[in-house]
């Protein structure tokens, strides 16, 4: 390069201008900008595909609720093993060997059996929830009268003592118990077709009562609003949501899951983060597809991406390429050809 | 040179920012292409994201879920954003193969990359408070490349509150502070010139 043409990047330019009106060319912009953005909302709409409550999980796939909340028992759903921030199940993932996730620590404490499962059996046992359940649909008033109570009292009971024989047990015990019922679960693939077992110690009275509570849509509000009444944060049932197949199930069919290129997808035919092509593309391709830090190796490239992109001018080749595919010749058409250059 | 930090603030932005630069009513000849469109069409679309998103934060998260005028507006948040980065992501390559950065314009492109950035961030809070379906599966899903690398420590998908204060409060502010400044920067060093331009003191070869 020239001194001549440094200087002429570096001095503003004082060659021929012409008049512009700043203010008129962005109004005249904003206004069929504006045109074009109200056709497409009245044409198209949004998307808004109503959000899955535990209730609706527990009436649509009860068995796979209780096979989730099993496993959570058993300690074997991605919560329980999931690693800081929320429990210590795992060590997370890794970069080499810069483990951040470790690192940076548990910061929401999340203890998966206890927090989806025992302390909501806990907390609604003086709630009288079971009143929604059973053969109430169908009674009379005077029947649902003597149901409710029979109901109550009896499920209570029965959830006491299974609560009792729960904390009272060690910890193998508890394992084993939920352990043996899950296997139970997946072999009948039905939870009314698993028989009642003492193998399986309470788990099956637990399970039988949270499901019936979230039935009731009594576990929506139980799990959000334990810190606060005013609900705000989503975290547990949203974990507990996703250990199981069906809001995954429910994602696949709206083409929403990784292999469907889901994160630049919304509900529908509406597109999503289309800018977030190149992370979703990441996720497609070995070796980051197959490896157990995907996330994490993922998370550097598009950091190393980012600042590709901020420091490009200092990046020797990348900041020569506009020069070697000459598309400014394109862009600055006019200018070239006016001047001969 | 003063020890006042008010006063060397003042005397530099009196010095670097000019308001003829700043609302220019000329521009060079060689400013005649319709990526220039593009630019001002990104401005323009950002007004549309702030404006309808100041309406859909004014009327609350829940609003557009049971009303016909809030789906509306909530359409029209919806369509401005995806144009916003559409003309976002071509005035971006449009300044790199014009090398924008030349001539001491490297801050231009770093506030301008950073301001791309920042609003990839905003829109993603922005699809995690929609309420829907859609916001439960991409915190669902999202949360695990956050926390691989430590971050859920801080941000947590999965708590909309966090998420939707940062999406109206914290984050436009952001952006709205470094487009700003990209654009003070880019009206104090002036267009870029086209690569290899001979004019110089006045003369174009």
């Amino acid at each position: 390069m020239s001194t001549k043409e440094k200087n002429v990047d570096l001095v503003k330019w004082s060659g021929p201008k012409r008049p512009y009106d700043l203010l008129k060319n962005l109004v005249f912009t904003l206004i069929p900008l504006t045109a074009l953005v109200v056709a497409f909302a009245l044409a198209f709409g949004s998307p808004d595909v109503r959000a899955v409550t535990l209730q609706d999980w527990a009436q649509a796939a009860p068995t796979d609720f209780v096979m989730t909340a099993t496993g959570e028992l058993a300690g074997t759903t991605r919560s329980a093993s999931y690693g800081p921030p929320y429990n210590n199940g795992s060590e997370g993932q890794a970069l080499g060997p810069l483990k951040l996730q470790k690192l940076l620590g548990v910061h929401i404490p999340i203890d998966p059996a206890n927090d989806f499962v025992v302390e909501p059996l806990k907390s609604s046992r003086e709630a009288s929830v079971y009143t929604t359940l059973g053969q109430w649909a169908g009674a009379n008033a005077d029947q649902q009268s003597k149901l409710a109570t029979d109901y109550t009292a009896a499920q209570n009971a029965g959830l006491s003592a299974a609560l009792g024989q729960w904390t009272s047990a060690s910890t193998d015990q508890q394992i084993k118990w939920a352990t043996q019922y899950k296997a139970a679960l997946e072999r009948a693939g039905d939870r009314l077709k698993v028989a009642a077992d003492p193998a399986y110690g309470p788990v099956q009275i637990m399970t039988a009562s949270l499901l019936a509570l979230a039935q009731g849509g009594i576990l929506d509000g139980i799990l959000t609003t334990e810190s606060s009444p005013y609900p705000s944060d989503f975290t547990k049932p949203l974990l507990f949501l996703a250990d199981g197949e069906y809001l995954g199930k429910l994602a696949s069919t709206h083409h929403l899951e990784d292999g469907q290129m889901g994160m630049i997808n919304e509900t529908g035919s509406y597109p999503g983060q289309f800018w977030l092509l190149p992370l979703a593309l990441l996720y497609q391709v070995d070796p980051f597809k197959s490896s157990e830090n995907v996330d994490a190796q993922v998370f550097a490239v598009i950091v190393l991406l980012a600042l590709g992109l901020a420091f490009c001018p200092k990046i020797p080749v990348l900041n020569r390429l506009p020069r070697l595919i000459p598309l400014h010749r394109v862009i600055w058409r006019n200018y070239y050809r006016k001047n001969n250059l | 040179m003063p020890t006042k930090w008010t006063t060397r603030l003042r005397r530099s932005a009196v010095k670097n920012i000019q308001f003829e630069n700043l609302l220019p009513d000329e521009r060079p000849v060689f400013v005649a292409s319709w990526l220039y469109a593009v630019t001002v069409l990104t401005v323009a679309s950002l007004i549309l994201v702030l404006g309808s998103g100041g309406i859909l934060a004014f009327k609350g998260a829940s609003w557009y879920h049971s009303s016909e005028v809030g789906h509306f507006v909530n359409s029209l948040h919806f369509w401005s954003t995806e144009f916003f980065f559409l003309f976002l992501i071509v005035h971006l390559w449009g300044n790199f193969w014009r090398a924008a950065w030349r001539g001491r314009r490297f801050a231009t492109w770093v506030t301008g990359s950073v301001a791309f950035f920042i609003s990839i961030i905003t829109a993603f809070t922005g699809y995690l408070v929609q309420t829907n379906f859609d916001s439960q599966w991409i915190a669902s899903q999202s949360k695990d490349a956050i926390n691989s690398v430590g971050i859920g420590s801080f941000l947590n998908t999965l708590n909309t509150g966090q998420m939707l204060l940062l999406h109206v409060s914290l984050l436009p502010v952001v952006i709205i502070a470094v487009v700003v400044w990209h654009v003070i920067l880019v009206q104090q060093h002036g267009f870029v010139p086209p690569i290899d331009a001979k004019e110089i003191d006045g003369d174009v070869k």
